[in-house]
């Protein structure tokens, strides 16, 4: 947790000072969720998730290095600087995105659940999306495949509570996950600033999900202590006073700590030489991004189809390309 | 040589493909207990089962998205649209998802699925049913589009697509499913993005692809007959890959060029082409590009006057008199 918001921090400083373009958003403040769930993780658990990716992405285990350096547009990023911050991949991490369009990646993460179940795969797959998809069609079409099918999948509602600026009361009807009941999936919901709550209630769904192949709706509620991306002022849909009454009571990493702390895991030096390890790791992630080459024009051209990139294996005649 | 349908031949590709690959699944809307809407899987589910032939609910964006994803992984799924039209629904997930994801992941993901069903006009169901978007789908870098004029070919392309580990979509047409034709038994491959000469000629070529091609013959044989003219019939097969190299050596043996489409003009296939040609073969023309196109409407649904909208024999013909004036 203590290193994604380093992380990110840094990545807004390296984005105030113009090294990042397009959308930076931020996921300051909903790191429980995140760490919690992807530290249940077993081999044939899958990710997927939307475009405030880069706390999934670190709780999954990628590098800070060929993270901030896919902000940073460079070909050491972890897409080549083809994706940016909303499209963050990895595969041989069982991540599969990183994805801009609100709700796009849900059926997509059904998918996922549904190829594990055709190939007797025993694992489970966490499809996370904010509070603003819930309403997209896509979503409900993939909530009943997936309850049709069993398929072993588990959505998971970052709430947040604001849709970019719209708040939950003003574009949602009813309870989130509660939705559930209309396609006969059981559901449940957590305080998800809580790291043990998420991955108490969490571990209960993987299981019948990795084990019965049993889909399921979560919703764990969070807080965003920044705008919807960086280009959001953040001054037409919420008191400053909500933010810092969330930031001064429910942090979470605030609440982790001290409850380590209490368990005698922690002590202020220990917390003070960790703090001082992901601050140093992020700002080496900033140099190692800084130092990288850009792609070239030649690149632009790479990574768009397979076989052009397997031309030993090309099996099509004709262009692929057109100028 | 078998003679089979079209619509045979689709499912004789489907049901090799199933056999000799077990990663291979066919997803769809009544594509098993109904056996297919237009027939073309009748009979794979009681063969493969309803593991392999998997029917959906009418949830496009949903079930297309589902067969992305569970490509990423490894399954190769060919996804049954009952009709091309449909895809609008799903747009999301074919061309931000299938065409994109790939690119977006820095190569590191591939996405081997099939899209397939009927894009046509003229069986009299109005404009929400009788798109024909291979030029928009052909538009997204990533993609593959493929349009098969005979039984022959759309077995051997399908056979290739469902091979091919980038995203194809496979744009069929229900006028020609109960078609027939030669179709060779057991394996029978051709590779994408590879245009066939239908019929030689010397006088003008005609660049063409799906039903168009027959039209297009149609005409030949009157041009031949009533005028003496020897149009050559280029079939493209595949829209992208292009074979462009087959049109131009084409132009270069005729200098006159008519496309033929069953698109709407505006930056249609056609669109493409002519710029194509008269970009790399400028030197071989004898008169500007002529293209006969849909005629630009939404689809009408009066029967009479739809088979007047879309391209036919008779408008071929007229188009290439036009042409060759």
């Amino acid at each position: 947790m203590l290193r994604i918001r380093r992380f990110e921090e840094r990545s807004l400083r390296a984005y105030q000072a113009k090294k990042i373009g397009g959308f930076l958003h931020l996921y300051i403040g909903q790191e429980a969720v995140a760490v919690g769930c992807c530290s249940l993780m077993g081999k044939n658990d899958h990710v997927i998730t939307a475009y405030r990716d880069h706390g999934h992405a670190i709780a999954v285990g990628m590098g800070l290095n060929e993270l901030m350096a896919e902000l940073y547009g460079k070909i050491t990023g972890c897409s080549k600087g083809k994706g940016g911050s909303m499209h963050y991949f990895a595969p041989d991490r069982n991540f599969w995105g990183g994805h801009g369009i609100v709700g796009g990646q849900i059926p997509l993460g059904t998918g996922l659940a549904y190829a594990l179940k055709y190939q007797g795969l025993p694992g489970a797959v966490m499809a996370f999306m904010g509070d603003g998809a819930v309403n997209q069609g896509a979503v409900h079409e993939a909530y009943n495949l997936a309850a049709l099918w069993q398929l072993p999948v588990i959505f998971v509602i970052e709430n947040n509570g604001y849709s970019m600026g719209t708040s939950q009361v003003r574009s949602s009807a009813g309870d989130l996950a509660k939705r559930a009941e209309g396609y006969d999936m059981p559901w449940g919901s957590c305080d998800g600033h809580d790291l043990y709550a998420v991955r108490a209630l969490m571990d209960r769904f993987l299981r019948a999900a990795r084990e019965e192949s049993k889909p399921a709706i979560v919703e764990l509620r969070t807080y965003r202590y920044r705008g919807h991306s960086v280009a959001d002022p953040d001054n037409t849909y919420r008191a400053k006073a909500e933010v810092e009454e969330y930031r001064r009571t429910k942090d979470p990493i605030q609440v982790f700590q001290q409850t380590l702390v209490a368990e005698g895991v922690l002590n202020d030096a220990l917390i003070a030489q960790l703090d001082q390890a992901a601050r140093a790791e992020a700002d080496a992630a900033a140099d190692f991004a800084e130092a990288s080459p850009f792609p070239t024009p030649e690149d632009i051209q790479k990574d768009v189809y397979w076989e052009a990139d397997h031309p030993a294996e090309r099996k099509s005649q004709g262009r692929l390309f057109f100028d | 040589m078998p003679v089979i349908t079209y619509r045979e031949a689709i499912r004789h590709a489907l049901a090799e493909e199933l056999e000799r690959d077990a990663q291979v699944v066919v997803l769809g809307e009544e594509v098993g207990q109904f056996n297919g809407a237009y027939k073309v899987t009748e009979g794979l589910l009681a063969k493969f089962g309803p593991k392999r032939i998997v029917d959906t609910p009418i949830s496009e964006a949903g079930f297309i998205g589902l067969g992305v994803g569970a490509s990423m992984l490894g399954v190769r799924p060919v996804m049954e649209l009952m009709f091309w039209s449909f895809y609008s629904v799903a747009f999301d997930q074919i061309l931000n998802n299938a065409a994109n994801v790939r690119y977006m992941s820095g190569g590191l993901i591939h996405c081997p699925i099939v899209i397939r069903g009927p894009a046509n006009g003229g069986t009299n169901v109005g404009a929400t049913h009788s798109h024909t978007p291979e030029n928009v789908l052909a538009n997204h870098p990533g993609v593959k589009v493929v349009v098969p004029a005979t039984p022959a070919d759309a077995k051997g392309l399908l056979k290739s697509a469902i091979r091919d580990n980038d995203p194809v979509f496979f744009l069929e047409n229900t006028i020609l499913y109960g078609d027939k034709g030669e179709v060779p038994a057991g394996e029978h491959l051709i590779p994408l993005g590879l245009a066939d000469v239908k019929r030689a000629g010397t006088d003008l070529t005609i660049v063409t692809y799906g039903r168009s091609v027959l039209h297009s013959l149609a005409a030949a044989e009157i041009l031949q007959q009533e005028h003496q003219i020897s149009a050559e019939v280029v079939d493209l097969r595949t829209i992208r890959p292009l074979d462009i190299d087959t049109v131009l050596a084409s132009v270069a043996k005729t200098h006159r060029v008519l496309i033929v489409e069953e698109q709407k003009p505006f930056a249609s296939v056609g669109s493409q082409l002519a710029f194509m040609i008269q970009r790399e073969g400028f030197d071989d023309l004898d008169a500007p590009i002529h293209r006969l196109t849909t005629v630009d409407a939404p689809a009408i649904y009066s029967p009479p006057v739809e088979a007047e909208q879309l391209p036919n024999p008779r408008r071929v013909l007229q188009a290439a008199l036009a042409l060759m004036a």
